[in-house]
């Protein structure tokens, strides 16, 4: 298996490659077992317990408590997994990305709305 | 002998699955993007394709990152949908066609695509939402389905050049069966689109509509494409197009557009829809 990055830089990409999925396996695990809605309540009920059963690591950890996306992904998480976490608390994609972005929801639909024209 | 009477692109937005349930067809915001398929379900009521192929990208239900196969194909009696975490309907199992499915297994793999059979899949949005645009009563029409995965959640993933030539040898694959079925390739996914990182919201209409012009009639040009290529013009989840491009390959007749719609946004997306006839 490769370990090493993909070095060709997209502007405000990070490729989800062997290296990310390594680094963020035990994150993305957690986040995949949100498919069921017993590990959502379990997580709901105690997010730390919940983390630590996954064996997150600290900085994932964290990320999760700030429930910030983009600190999610530079640990390793893949966004589709993450929309699961996501899903927990009735965020879209909108709102992943309105967070992402630093915009509004209401801005970052203008903005989608906009490349239409 | 079996047919391909022609091919299907959609978009597969999960959003799409929450209108449907509400049935947002003439709210404003969604009528753009649901009129396009009304042209698309006569075109299927007047061929009347008994199976469907359905080449999606499973996002997150069927498969995780401890086995991620390139090529996924169902060999199943039945695909059941399941609980994707954030709250998208469930709907009703969808019907199999095992026995074209090893065919079509036997094929590719006799043809060196070494693909991973699956006589368990569950199928998300990926493929419950084209399926419901296009066979709205899915399990009344009997029509059946063979669901391929295509992994586009992790690098490395397969190249256009790749999966155009996938297409070719399931096109040959299911030209080679015996049985008088008439069968439909959709090519799911994209348009361009990303929601991760700092460039979310990205979406490329240039580059979308240039991929639907050039899938027509010269698919080749776009197999050119790297993998990073395509992340860069389309968006990282926007590489989906290779899904567009291995049903481009599978048909190898006189294809011809018949029907095609495009729309932004929907959700994060440039939202595609083309029907394409494959004729003999």
């Amino acid at each position: 298996m490769s370990t090493e990055a993909i070095t060709e830089e997209i502007p405000g990409t990070i490729i989800f490659d062997g290296r990310q999925a390594m680094k963020g396996y035990a994150l993305n695990k957690m986040c995949y077992s949100f498919n069921r809605a017993e590990n959502r309540e379990a997580f709901r009920r105690d997010e730390e317990a919940f983390m630590e059963k996954f064996g997150l690591n600290e900085q994932q950890k964290e990320a999760i408590r700030r429930r910030n996306v983009l600190d999610l992904i530079d640990t390793g998480g893949n966004i589709y997994y993450l929309a699961k976490f996501a899903g927990i608390f009735g965020l879209n994609v909108q709102d992943v990305g309105a967070q992402q972005t630093g915009m509004t929801v209401e801005a970052f639909k203008e903005m989608l709305r906009k490349q239409g024209e | 002998m079996a047919r391909i009477v022609g091919g299907l692109t959609t978009s597969h937005i999960p959003a799409v699955g929450n209108a449907i349930a509400k049935q947002l067809f003439d709210d404003p915001y969604w009528k753009p993007f649901f009129d396009g398929y009304p042209k698309a379900r006569t075109w299927l009521d007047a061929v009347k394709p008994d199976v469907a192929i359905v080449i999606y990208n499973d996002h997150g239900l069927n498969f995780f990152l401890d086995k991620m196969p390139t090529f996924a194909v169902g060999a199943a009696f039945e695909y059941k949908n399941d609980d994707e975490g954030w709250g998208i309907p469930m709907l009703p199992p969808f019907k199999g066609d095992p026995k074209l499915s090893w065919h079509v297994i036997d094929s590719l793999v006799r043809d060196e695509f070494d693909i991973c059979s699956c006589q368990e899949m569950t199928v998300d949005h990926g493929f419950t939402v084209p399926m419901q645009l296009l066979w709205p009563d899915y399990a009344a029409s009997g029509i059946r389905t063979i669901p391929i995965s295509i992994n586009t959640v992790q690098h490395p993933i397969p190249s256009p050049a790749r999966c155009y030539k996938f297409g070719r040898a399931l096109g040959r694959a299911v030209e080679s069966y015996p049985e008088d079925v008439k069968v439909v390739i959709v090519g799911t996914g994209g348009l361009s689109h990303q929601l991760d990182g700092k460039r979310a919201g990205f979406i490329n209409k240039e580059f979308d509509l240039m991929c639907m012009d050039k899938i027509v009639g010269e698919p080749e040009t776009l197999a050119k494409l790297s993998p990073l290529e395509l992340v860069r013009e389309a968006g990282a989840q926007g590489a989906e197009f290779i899904l567009w491009l291995a049903m481009r390959g599978a048909l190898t007749g006189k294809v011809r557009k018949l029907h095609s719609n495009y729309h932004i946004p929907i959700s994060n997306t440039g939202a595609g829809m083309l029907v394409l006839e494959n004729a003999a």
